[in-house]
């Protein structure tokens, strides 16, 4: 057996502790379980970690058993453990398909910790928009900016659970809407928008105009109410850090 | 600090989030922290922010867990472009890492694994460092690990392979006497010819740390004060290097930093007596 079999055989018995990668290894059980043990320990600790307030929604067997199910059917492939949590959610779907209210949570977490340590980016100086020509502006979000889909209370949820308060019922919402995540300087945030807030946002992720900005809000509110949204928007995402950076094409 | 060994980089202690206000707020006794490189090869945010801050006031050096020196495929290239990029930042005192593998196939098993002591196992390892190397642009250190298996068809213990591996790469050592000790014992080697074994010369820094009875086996839990038979190891080694760079890992069950300070100054009261 040469290196590479070697070490095939090794992740075979991690991944699936067969009998047959034991005896390729050698049969010393004591040695193998240790590294068996600490393979699934460390994964298990690593999706308790990312997703602690999950963790206290679905209580403590339940997300256990999630995790084992997780990490039997999805090994880890990055350099990372960071990167692992992601692959989660799809789990979560296919153990509880039923419940939308987990699979929000999940991706709150998630959110939260790859603001955590996304890229930095300096809040703008007012005097970047002194000049502007507002015609041809392209903003730039803040690159720990994450959005997704809302439909269930799970903001509030995941609020209550973070404060450690008694959480509300999952409920679905009477009108759907959407999350940001995000970090302002060392701190990440969440918050829960409309439907109309999170598209506005999501547009200006993918182009960055601010007249397509004010495009999209017309077509949607009409000529006045449009326009004076987009500058509602603009300055709430101002002030809140969402927008780092501002240039002219 | 005084000594003849122009190497010697003094007293330190492994930097844990839980003692982060410490190293920030005051000025603690030690002469380097170490941190785990992989908790800061991100973009950005607080965790790099504070190395930043704490690589102000100390020496810092960059100890990997993920490097995979011994996988069979080769390294991570995206891996050492991050790492490389942390190196300039920082401007290490020491880059060290592990002699093990953790990756295969596109599969990462995020744990220190170990390496056969083979010819071919050798080779790999040698052509792994020199890439390392390259990429760094500078010497690393690779560190003994604890372990818990060992290979059939090995051709040399794991002190003719380290020294090999040394005389072969240009790399130098960081002496984990806790993972000889427990591998010593889960291996029944003699820890003493480890320490014999080894290229004195090339050993630039040591481990301290606790471990845990396992069933059967000593396992390399770093969750409780270094234990007596560790710190008499440590004296020997001591005795046969010369004054090296010495710090204390502890990873779980961590304790106010006054006690590993107090755990430190052992090392100090050890190291003054040669
Ligand atoms: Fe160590």
């Amino acid at each position: 057996m040469n290196l590479a079999q070697l070490q095939q055989a090794f992740r075979r018995w991690l991944v699936n502790a067969s009998d047959e990668s034991a005896q390729l290894l050698g049969s010393n059980h004591v040695g193998l379980a240790v590294y068996q043990n600490n393979y699934r320990a460390q994964l298990v600790g690593c999706l308790e970690q990312a997703f602690p307030n999950l963790r206290r929604w679905l209580g403590e067997q339940a997300f256990l058993a999630a995790s084992i199910t997780h990490i039997d059917n999805h090994p880890p492939h990055a350099w990372t453990l960071d990167a692992y949590p992601e692959g989660f959610h799809a789990t979560l779907k296919d153990v509880f398909p039923q419940n939308p209210d987990v699979h929000e949570l999940a991706w709150i977490e998630s959110a939260l910790n790859e603001a955590f340590v996304a890229a930095d980016a300096q809040p703008l100086a007012l005097e970047a928009l002194a000049e502007l020509d507002w015609d041809t502006a392209v903003l730039q979000l803040t690159p720990s900016l994450r959005c997704h889909d809302l439909t269930t209370n799970a903001e509030a949820i995941w609020s209550a659970l973070w404060q450690e308060t008694c959480a509300p019922e999952a409920v679905m919402l009477e009108q759907a809407g959407g999350l940001l995540v995000w970090r302002r300087q060392f701190t990440s945030r969440l918050r829960q928008v409309d439907a109309l807030e999170l598209q506005a946002v999501q547009q200006v992720q993918a182009d960055g105009s601010f007249a397509g900005l004010c495009e999209f809000l017309v077509q949607r509110l009409g000529e006045d109410a449009g326009v004076m949204q987009a500058g509602e928007y603009l300055a709430a995402w101002l002030g809140s850090e969402l927008i780092v950076g501002v240039r002219d094409v | 600090m005084s000594t003849s060994n122009p190497h010697f980089s003094g007293y330190g202690l492994g930097l844990r989030k839980e003692h982060y206000c410490d190293f920030l707020e005051t000025s603690v006794p030690v002469d380097f922290v170490e941190v785990i490189s992989e908790n800061f090869m991100v973009a950005g945010g607080q965790p790099r922010h504070i190395l930043r801050q704490v690589r102000e006031r100390y020496p810092v050096a960059l100890h990997g867990v993920s490097m995979s020196i011994g996988t069979a495929e080769g390294l991570d290239t995206d891996y050492l472009r991050r790492l490389k990029s942390l190196v300039d930042e920082i401007e290490p005192l020491f880059v060290s890492d592990h002699l093990s593998w953790s990756r295969s196939g596109g599969f990462n098993a995020h744990d220190l694994l170990p390496v056969p002591y083979t010819d071919e196992a050798l080779d790999r390892v040698c052509a792994n460092i020199h890439q390392a190397q390259d990429v760094l642009g500078r010497t690393m250190l690779f560190e003994n690990p604890s372990s818990y298996l060992a290979f059939e068809g090995a051709c040399m213990t794991e002190w003719e392979f380290i020294t090999a591996m040394a005389r072969r790469t240009g790399c130098e050592l960081l002496l984990d006497v806790n993972n000889v000790f427990v591998s010593a014992s889960n291996h029944g080697f003699d820890a003493l010819a480890f320490l014999d074994g080894i290229p004195a010369e090339r050993v630039r820094q040591v481990h301290l740390a606790g471990h845990s009875q396992g069933r059967d086996i000593l396992i390399d839990s770093h969750d409780s004060p270094v234990c007596t038979g560790v710190w008499e190891l440590y004296a020997r080694a001591m005795q046969r290097l010369g004054p090296v760079a010495t710090m204390i890992e502890r990873d779980d069950e961590i304790p106010p930093l006054a006690e590993l300070l107090q755990e430190l100054s052992m090392a100090r009261t050890l190291g003054a007596a040669l």
